[in-house]
């Protein structure tokens, strides 16, 4: 056996030669979730399903609103130039559903955006401050909850007209409610923690407690609601739509595309099952990055 | 034995009848009854002088904690003044506290949750003097974050480590650390080695004195564990229900407790010679600690003292004595002396 002056030398020359760098929280993050083998797929299809999306019309010799009036219900086929198919106007499948993608991923990326920054920072700062305003910002927080967002949506399309930005508006007026809420139960849990308390000895100001201390604390549950909230957005943008608040024809979204296609299953199959393919597979993949989020920014779970 | 010379030694903290009380809300009361008052610290008066250690011992809630974190800031002060270096900083804004912050720090009970999960041992560290010293350069602090985990006896390439990876006394070290980073000349030590095992205790403890020899630190030792306080402090405070009834140099107190409750606890410690613990005579104090909301009136320990008498009830008692070694009891000079082991 070494004797302990040895095993001392050993180790003193040892920790000498291991590198010292301080590594943040998010390198050791983004080399956790790199090292997720579902995430890393599910990060690579997204970015070709959103490729198809941009790129996608151009490939195409047909345009979004072109009537192919030779081929009402065609179906896929190379030869024609309809990969995907047409639907029942004769309208390219292929450049539509790109083109219905653009709407879908904006508005469920944005929805889950919105949710993240207002969401989190609202929440975190109502727990964290707590007291009186805490109290104003969650009575704020449920008048906006009790506001019917039906009329609020017809509201604005009355005065301001048919506008895709209008969705974008609702849909990030709603997003973010859930979210503060539940950042705020969870706040308050981490603030009565000892590490806040130490962080207020050594003078931490309060933007910094709440970014430094709080929110990455919260990051897990925020990844994990962020990435079930991007299908919900687009859910939500479908139904708008239905209800002829949403996108108009000749535009369209994955929502309306499968709302379509669903009505023409029988003689139609394509028209349904190429949107919905496309739209289970960004789901899936979302929830899979979500999951891959959440334990890459909890440094215990390894 | 170091001894501490105290007309030589400059004040450092003068804490003059602090008064800490929480307002309770009472369960089922009607919405304008006045809430209850409780009263955690009850007019606590101590001084530290540069370089000694203080302990304060008392069993679960006393009003040790709630002391401590009053004179750091993390309880709203009631009444009373807090002085540092003949500054008060019960009447300070955030503003002007952020340059005291410097000289005290704390170190606390759980050693593991006071450590940020999310953040890597060398981050945590260097936070203090990122956040106050924001002008020293960025070398510089990673360097002086290497050299005071040396001193703490933790290896430097640990830096990239999350606090779940080591043990209790390790984030204990960690947590004390944190402290030193920054220079302080006083650290509030709260219960700093109850969540620990023995052995351990007796390490993070037997740093906490190296420490302090060598950056010439003022400590505030909270504990509940006389041995512990014994072999750390230089002067004792003993608290019952938020006030100090005891308070004296550590060879004197422990030679000679003159309160009926000190008295008690220790005749409560138990000695490791089982033939001398057989001998022992422990004396049981009966009931429990009263509700700090509705103190007993008088002296707050006659609830449960064996020599309670009818003046008790009727006085509050006052610290009282030589300067090194005061005790707060009506009855002092008629009780018998305690024999201690």
């Amino acid at each position: 056996m070494l004797s302990t002056t040895a095993n001392r030398e050993a180790v003193e020359n040892l920790s000498t030669q291991l590198e010292v760098k301080g590594r943040s929280l998010w390198d050791d993050a983004r080399r956790r979730f790199f090292n997720n083998r579902a995430a890393l797929t599910s990060l690579i299809i997204l970015a070709l399903v959103t490729l198809f999306v941009f790129i996608g019309p151009a490939l195409s010799q047909f345009a979004f609103d072109e009537v192919d009036w030779g081929a009402m219900h065609a179906a896929p086929s190379l030869a024609s130039g309809h990969y995907f198919g047409t639907d029942s106007l004769g309208r390219d499948l292929f450049v539509r559903t790109a083109m219905g993608g653009r709407i879908s991923l904006m508005v469920g990326v944005m929805g889950a955006l919105v949710a993240v920054l207002i969401g989190t920072l609202y929440g975190a700062t109502a727990g964290f401050v707590g007291g009186r305003t805490d109290r104003v910002m969650m009575r704020t927080l449920e008048i906006l909850y009790s506001f019917p967002f039906m009329f609020f949506v017809i509201l604005l399309v009355t005065f301001f007209g048919r506008n895709i930005l209008l969705i974008f508006i609702a849909i990030g007026a709603v997003s973010w409610l859930d979210m503060a809420r539940i950042v705020r139960g969870q706040t308050l849990s981490i603030k009565s923690k000892e590490f806040v308390e130490a962080a207020t000895v050594y003078g931490v100001s309060k933007w910094a407690m709440i970014t430094r201390h709080i929110v990455p604390n919260v990051l897990g549950i925020v990844a994990v609601y962020a990435t079930l909230l991007v299908p919900q957005m687009i859910l939500f943008e479908s139904f708008l739509s239905f209800l002829g608040l949403g996108v108009q024809e000749p535009m369209t979204s994955w929502g309306s595309l499968m709302n379509e296609g669903a009505q023409t299953m029988e003689i139609a199959l394509w028209q349904l099952i190429v949107p919905a393919l496309f739209m289970v597979t960004t789901l899936f993949c979302f929830n899979f990055i979500g999951d891959g989020l959440r334990d890459a920014l909890d440094p215990k779970d390894r | 034995m170091r001894n501490i010379q105290h007309t030589d030694n400059e004040v450092l903290l003068d804490v003059q009848a602090l008064k800490v009380h929480f307002s309770i809300k009472q369960e089922n009361a009607w919405p304008w009854t006045k809430p209850a008052n409780l009263k955690a610290v009850n007019g606590v008066d101590l001084k530290l002088y540069a370089g000694e250690t203080l302990g304060i011992v008392g069993e679960s809630g006393c009003g040790k904690s709630t002391l401590a974190r009053a004179i750091i800031g993390l309880t709203k002060v009631t009444d009373g003044n807090v002085l540092w270096l003949g500054q008060d900083l019960t009447a300070l804004d955030e503003k002007s506290l952020r340059a005291t912050r410097k000289d005290i720090q704390m170190i606390f009970q759980d050693p593991l949750a006071s450590l940020n999960p999310r953040m890597t041992i060398g981050d945590i560290i260097a936070e203090p003097l990122r956040t106050l010293r924001p002008d020293v350069p960025r070398e510089q602090v990673s360097e002086r974050v290497q050299a005071m985990m040396k001193k703490v006896g933790l290896l430097p390439n640990l830096v990239n480590r999350y606090p779940h990876e080591f043990s209790g006394g390790q984030c204990q070290r960690i947590g004390i650390a944190r402290a030193l980073i920054l220079d302080p000349k006083l650290i509030i030590c709260d219960e700093p080695v109850s969540a620990l095992d023995v052995s351990i205790q007796a390490q993070v403890v037997n740093l906490l004195k190296q420490l302090q020899r060598e950056m010439n630190l003022s400590l505030i030792f909270i504990a509940h564990d006389l041995s512990v306080v014994k072999h750390i402090s230089d002067r004792v405070i003993v608290m019952y229900l938020g006030n100090a009834v005891e308070a004296g140099t550590k060879d004197k107190l422990f030679a000679d407790p003159r309160h009926p409750y000190t008295q008690a606890l220790m005749s409560a410690v138990p000695i490791p010679d089982p033939k001398k613990e057989k001998d022992k005579q422990i004396q049981l104090l009966e009931g429990d600690l009263p509700s700090p909301i509705n103190p007993p009136s008088g002296c707050v320990f006659r609830t449960r003292c064996p020599h309670a008498a009818e003046v008790c009830a009727e006085q509050v008692p006052v610290l009282k004595g030589e300067a090194e070694h005061q005790s707060a009891c009506l009855r002092n000079g008629e009780l018998p002396v305690a024999a201690v082991p």
